[in-house]
């Protein structure tokens, strides 16, 4: 018991240091003005990125399901988080709080729609669950692409398909339909995304290693024996799959809040992929392969500039490559074998 | 008249997604993987009929047949450098090789064809019947869409139960280990699931490019996205399936389109897939499994 | 592909109450009434008639494809009965599902074994402990006192059921690494932490040897004793049945054929023509 309990307090606490480690370091060398201005732009999209990440494995590593839509979570957080921070504009000066309660908000809103979408979808399994978190995040993007929202004196106005909210004169919409929302003041910094990552590692490390973690995982490992010790497939289900949307949310406001203007198109299909390719290359259930893989996945087409128009097909053939080498057992043993030799010529068998 | 006039264009919609459907069933049917990558084929196979007929002046036949032809062997190499290697690998790895093999054909299109829309000659011209006085019309390219959706399906349901190659798939769809011991080559098999999938992928290019004739490198994304839909909708691994899906899923959005808001019409459609998923979770036509305790 | 014949000849049932002497005071645990269900016009299971009294070793019995795991799928609502009742301790239990009956006092094993397989022995041990551990998500999340010292108990709890099997020292180790006859203890040893008052066993002796076979025996019965629970057991090993079953049903074509004491059992014609004759020619 003892031994394991360390072996997982070990390696969260390694996770924790190297995330600590790594935001010391960044920081240290945007002081000496060491970075880059395109790596310091991105600092905050790959905070949104690594949050994206460890939210969608707590879905398909831990809880053991698909989703083709996480996306589409981001964009519910996205899009209340800011109506929320240009609501509170005037109300919280200090920008840092207005951030928090911006992030709270969308983590709260997207939880919601998780909730929503969760208790029809999360009857479902396998490849049709995953179709069907498709079709929402495909829906979600329709909807934010048809919405129009304002504010003014009366309150709040919205209204779908075409711009009907008739807003006093001196207000403009916060939402624009196809348009998405401008003119945003971009209050997300590094830290706050700093902050966040280590708020979700929070939470997933602990969720896991509690009981509802533990119920979670049973029900990913064995669905009828979970139910014959009495554990409520459906509930834990539901827990795992909020949660993952709160913290889609949350990354999807911190996200929005590094630019001054964003559309629903930006949290397609394609981003829940790219998450999803996250989550794979780092390891299902494993937070730290999460990280690695995807701070490296989304810098890696800004260091393939060199090869300016072939980066997104260099991206994609090493996608392929890492997959074909990493899960084909001929090609892990040919490639393997140069180094069996090496441990063997030092003497000594590998098998030892 | 203008009911029938969309239920008509729905009809020739659905008939390219149920084309574009039948290739990803039957792949799904053989091999259990989503392969993300079909919607590209479609791409490659409306870029080769374009060049093949703006370009080198070919009749729209042999552009056809080029296209058909180049997906054949494009849907053979691809499996057999991407997917086969994987076959045991957890079905999560090929997914994303597939994904991958979908950023490699839209980049290695946008390298080779630019990013540049190019339009797209109509392969049957662009008159039309008009019936009813002239009330009703109806193009050539919508009537050549239904006709060619028919014969495939029944060429294809004639192929899988009658011919020994469609027995081999059919076996091998049930149970791989099993028809390899009794003698089916199983990769043969899946080979030729993809040669057919891919060659009607090409198909299903050119008769959407001629309906809609805006190419670009993304084209097939959607329509991929929305035939894999439409797979679903009438049970994954059924060819009839297939065919009732992509014509429910086009009348559908047609419909939406004309009836409710063209920008929602895509959540329209999603949003039927999620009802009838609830009410039937393998799909109209999908075989229930239950699983043994 | 399970096409089942009729019986070849229909038999009248004892219907005695086997309920052994020391049980027949209280009412018994579990009460069958004509239970019986169907898979698309097939009758799988058909009036199938059973008591089991509160710390009584029963046993179900019968050829292969006979009905006995449907009958267990039955009892915890895997499956939902087309006809007739069952009453847990004098409960009707017709609208619950799996998790409710195990709630209300059934727990199982399965004939393929089904454990959590990438968790650890203790893990799963405390997942059948799963709700007698008081805390919430919230606690667990952020720690609170109530999490360290439901934990703790839970861990204590674990290592005692576990130390039943002498599995203690496995506790760490991952459960689909197991060998096969530790594995089926324990999901023996997790059935038993839900609590239950209806013990299911499905199998458990199946690819042991003659010895552990010995040995499980004794810790059924051990297991009977230390909890006061009633067993019901479906095997093939009819030493382990005949040794350990103080009444024994017998099912044939989804058919009770039999009912009685393992001597009556034994002597029981129609049992030796269906079951036991065969296993006499192997």
């Amino acid at each position: 018991m003892k031994r394991l309990l360390s072996k997982n307090t070990r390696r969260q606490t390694q996770t924790y240091a190297a995330v600590a480690a790594a935001f010391l370091i960044i920081q240290l060398l945007g002081g000496m003005g060491a970075l880059s201005s395109s790596l310091k732009g991105m600092l905050v999209p790959i905070c949104a990125y690594v949050v994206m990440a460890i939210s969608l494995n707590l879905t398909v590593g831990i809880l053991g399901e698909l989703s083709l839509g996480h996306a589409g979570f981001m964009s519910v957080g996205a899009f209340t988080g800011v109506t929320c921070a240009v609501i509170l504009q005037d109300l919280v000066p200090f920008a840092p709080l207005r951030l928090a309660l911006s992030m709270a908000v969308g983590a709260l809103f997207a939880a919601a729609v998780g909730f929503l979408i969760g208790i029809p979808v999360l009857r479902l399994g396998g490849d049709y669950l995953a179709i069907v978190t498709l079709a929402f995040g495909e829906i979600i993007k329709s909807f934010f692409n048809n919405l129009f929202l304002g504010v003014d004196s009366r309150g709040l106005h919205m209204s779908l398909i075409s711009d009907n909210t008739h807003l006093e004169e001196g207000h403009s919409l916060i939402i624009g339909g196809p348009m998405g929302i401008g003119g945003i003041q971009k209050i997300s910094t590094f830290t706050a995304g700093f902050i966040l990552i280590l708020l979700a590692l929070f939470v997933v490390f602990n969720l896991v290693g509690s009981r509802s973690g533990r119920a979670i995982m049973a029900v990913r490992d064995n669905r009828i024996a979970a139910e014959s010790v009495g554990i409520n497939i459906t509930r834990y289900k539901l827990m795992a799959f909020v949660t993952s949307a709160a913290m889609a949310g949350a990354a999807g406001t911190l996200f929005a809040m590094n630019y001054s203007t964003f559309t629903a198109n930006k949290f397609d299909f394609n981003t829940s992929i790219l998450v999803l390719v996250f989550v794979v290359l780092g390891g299902l259930g494993n937070m730290f392969g999460s990280i690695v893989a995807a701070a490296a996945l989304t810098i890696l087409p800004e260091a393939l500039r060199q090869f300016s128009d072939y980066r997104m097909l260099v991206y994609a053939i090493v996608l392929i490559l890492v997959m074909l080498v990493t899960n084909n057992d001929t090609i892990k043993n040919f490639l393997a074998r140069p180094f069996a030799r090496l441990a063997r010529e030092k003497g000594g068998s590998v098998h030892e | 008249m203008t009911f029938l006039s969309f239920l008509i264009s729905g009809i020739s919609l659905g008939s390219i997604y149920a084309i574009i459907a039948l290739g990803y069933t039957m792949v799904y049917g053989i091999a259990k993987m989503l392969n993300f990558a079909h919607g590209d084929v479609i791409m490659v196979g409306a870029y080769i009929c374009f060049y093949a007929m703006s370009s080198f002046g070919l009749p729209p036949v042999v552009g056809i047949l080029l296209a058909v032809v180049a997906c054949t062997v494009l849907g053979m190499v691809i499996e057999r450098l991407a997917y086969k290697p994987l076959r045991m690998a957890p079905s999560l790895a090929v997914l994303i090789t597939a994904i991958g093999v979908s950023y490699f054909l839209q980049n290695s299109a946008q390298l080779l064809w630019s990013t540049n829309p190019k339009v797209f000659p109509s392969v049957v011209g662009n008159d039309g019947l008009k019936l009813f006085g002239g009330e009703l019309s109806i193009s050539y390219v919508t009537i050549t869409t239904i006709l060619t959706c028919l014969v495939i399906m029944v060429v294809l349901v004639s192929f899988t139960n009658h011919t020994r190659m469609g027995k081999a798939m059919r076996a091998c769809s049930e149970d791989k280990g099993a028809a390899e011991l009794m003698g089916i080559n199983v990769d043969t098999t899946i080979s030729v699931t993809f040669a057919i999938g891919s060659a009607l992928a090409a198909v299903a290019g050119v008769l959407l490019c001629s309906a809609y004739p805006m190419l670009v490198p993304t084209t097939g994304s959607m329509p991929g996205i929305k035939a894999f839909t439409a797979a679903v909708f009438g049970g994954i691994g059924s060819i009839p399936g297939a065919l009732l899906g992509g014509l429910l899923l086009g009348i559908i959005e047609i419909f939406a389109k004309a009836y409710i808001s063209t920008q929602m019409s895509d959540a329209v459609v999603f949003a039927v897939l999620i009802v009838v998923l609830l009410v039937k979770p393998t799909g109209l036509l999908g075989k229930t499994i239950r699983e043994k305790v | 592909m399970n096409k089942r014949l009729p019986p070849v000849k229909l038999v009248p049932v004892p219907s005695t109450n086997l309920i052994p002497e020391r049980d027949a005071g209280s009412p018994p645990i579990l009460e069958c009434r004509h239970l019986g269900i169907d898979f698309g016009g097939l009758t799988a299971v058909s009036d199938f008639d059973m008591a089991i009294g509160r710390t009584e070793i029963a046993g179900l019995i019968g050829p292969n494809g006979a009905g006995k795991t449907t009958v267990f799928n039955l009892l915890t609502k895997v499956y939902q009965p087309t006809r007739g009742s069952i009453l847990l301790n004098g409960q009707e239990t017709s609208r619950m599902t799996t998790v409710q009956v195990n709630r209300a006092g059934i727990a199982r094993t399965f004939q393929n074994i089904r454990l959590f397989d990438n968790l650890t022995v203790e893990d799963n041990v405390k997942l059948g402990l799963h709700n007698h551990i008081n805390y919430g998500m919230w606690s667990g999340i952020f720690r609170l006192p109530k999490y360290w010292k439901e934990e703790k108990a839970a861990h204590e709890r674990s290592l005692d059921l576990l130390s039943i099997f002498e599995m203690a020292d496995l506790a760490n180790v991952k459960a689909g690494s197991l060998p096969y006859g530790a594995q089926r203890r324990l999901e023996i040893v997790r059935a038993l932490a839900t609590g239950p008052s209806l013990l299911l066993l499905d199998e458990p002796a199946a690819g042991m040897n003659p010895s552990e076979t010995a040995e499980l025996m004794d810790n059924i019965v051990k297991i009977r004793d230390t909890f006061q629970i009633a067993i019901l057991l479906i095997e093939h090993d009819m030493n382990l049945v005949m040794g350990i079953c103080e009444t024994i049903c017998v099912l044939n074509f989804g058919q009770i054929i039999a009912k009685g004491t393992p001597e009556q059992i034994t002597n029981n014609p129609v049992v030796i023509e269906a079951y036991l004759g065969k296993k006499g020619e192997e």
